[in-house]
């Protein structure tokens, strides 16, 4: 998209849960804008933004749109780094099976399915972040 | 340096309009530029010119305004954010069949994109919110 | 140079102090900006946290804000105060910034 072919290492940092404010879901709306700009894009989800992967959202009780299946489409927008923090999910008592299965599609490896999210602790994704150029929180 | 600035918050509601127009004023204070501003969220609110703030406190939204045409800045009011609060310039207003417009002067309505090309292009994004 | 936190919540209202502390590396800042300031004072039941963060972390306090809350004394030894110039110097003297929201 930009004509002088910038990458740069951008991270979504998500920290809140899905559907008590809206900021979940329209950070969920810059992801997909963004993936069309072609930057290294990676999405980190901490504290109570762990909340947004879960599964087995239902929506239908409360009159808003269930937008969760949407993370599962990250992958199609050629997402593939998706750290969740170790402690918070733990802290939550909540483990990767709580989770929504995502999972890109692996260009250098023969299109093999792989799994998009990514534990780490929170020293682990402090390296993470301290690689990024842009970090957009919301 | 160039700066990028991301608005997330309403005037008034949040401090975070006020910590980021101070920060804005200081960085051209100080020779920086300033790439674009970007309003996102209820950040959107910020660009209503129908506010009428008491004579006694600070008007946040010419204070952006002036800021913007003092030193020509671009300042980007997200489209989606917008529609969804009801913030709507003369082309939103005739495409999606509204009685009014109320944005402000020196905003504009364009898409998210313009976020993610000031956080290219700028040096440096900050972001201001809840 | 490395990265500056912000952080903007009380952290007797928001976990933000203590996750952005977890994940901060060695070397980096955190500028204590808006309710982020209250962390800066001594007494309360984050001291040791902050005390904890500042062996090998630098941490600022935005002084304005601390000002306009009445709390701008009894502050945690090491601590530095900056104003809005000092707040984007920040910015420019490190490599990217993140805020904790």
């Amino acid at each position: 998209m930009s004509d002088e072919q910038v990458t740069k290492k951008f991270l979504y940092v998500n920290r809140k849960a899905p559907y008590g404010t809206i900021y979940a879901l329209e950070s969920l709306e810059v992801v997909l804008i963004g993936a069309a700009f072609e930057q290294d894009v990676s999405l980190a989800f901490i504290g109570d933004g762990v909340y947004q992967l879960t599964k087995g959202q239902d929506t239908k009780g409360i009159g808003v749109k269930n937008f969760s299946p949407t993370y599962r489409a990250l992958g199609e927008y050629d997402i593939q780094k998706i750290y969740v923090e170790k402690e918070s999910l733990e802290a939550r008592g909540l483990t990767l099976d709580d989770l929504q299965h995502l999972v890109y599609e692996d260009e250098d490896d023969d299109w093999a399915e792989k799994d998009a999210i990514k534990l780490v602790s929170a020293k682990e994704l402090g390296e993470i972040m301290e690689q990024q150029d842009v970090v957009l929180s919301f | 340096m160039e700066f990028g600035i991301l608005v997330n918050e309403g005037p008034y509601q949040h401090q975070a309009a006020d910590s980021a127009y101070l920060f804005a004023k200081a960085a051209l204070e100080k020779g920086h530029k300033i790439y674009r501003i970007f309003f996102y969220h209820d950040g959107v609110n910020n660009g209503t010119r129908l506010t009428t703030p008491p004579q006694d406190d600070r008007n946040i939204v010419e204070r952006w305004s002036q800021l913007a045409e003092e030193h020509d800045i671009d300042m980007v009011i997200c489209v989606a954010a917008a529609q969804r609060r009801g913030i709507v310039d003369p082309e939103e207003m005739k495409r999606n069949g509204k009685d009014a417009d109320n944005i402000a002067p020196g905003f504009r309505i364009s898409g998210l994109g313009q976020l993610i090309e000031a956080g290219i292009k700028a040096d440096r994004l900050v972001v201001f919110g809840d | 140079m490395s990265m500056l936190h912000t952080v903007n919540k009380s952290p007797f209202n928001s976990d933000g102090l203590s996750s952005c502390l977890q994940c901060a590396l060695a070397g980096s800042s955190v500028l204590l900006i808006e309710d982020g300031v209250y962390a800066a004072r001594r007494g309360t039941q984050y001291e040791a946290l902050v005390q904890e963060a500042l062996k090998d972390k630098k941490i600022y306090a935005l002084q304005p804000d601390l000002e306009a809350r009445g709390v701008k004394s009894n502050l945690i030894d090491g601590i530095e105060l900056v104003d809005y110039a000092g707040f984007v110097d920040l910015t420019t003297d490190h490599d990217s910034v993140q805020a904790w929201l």
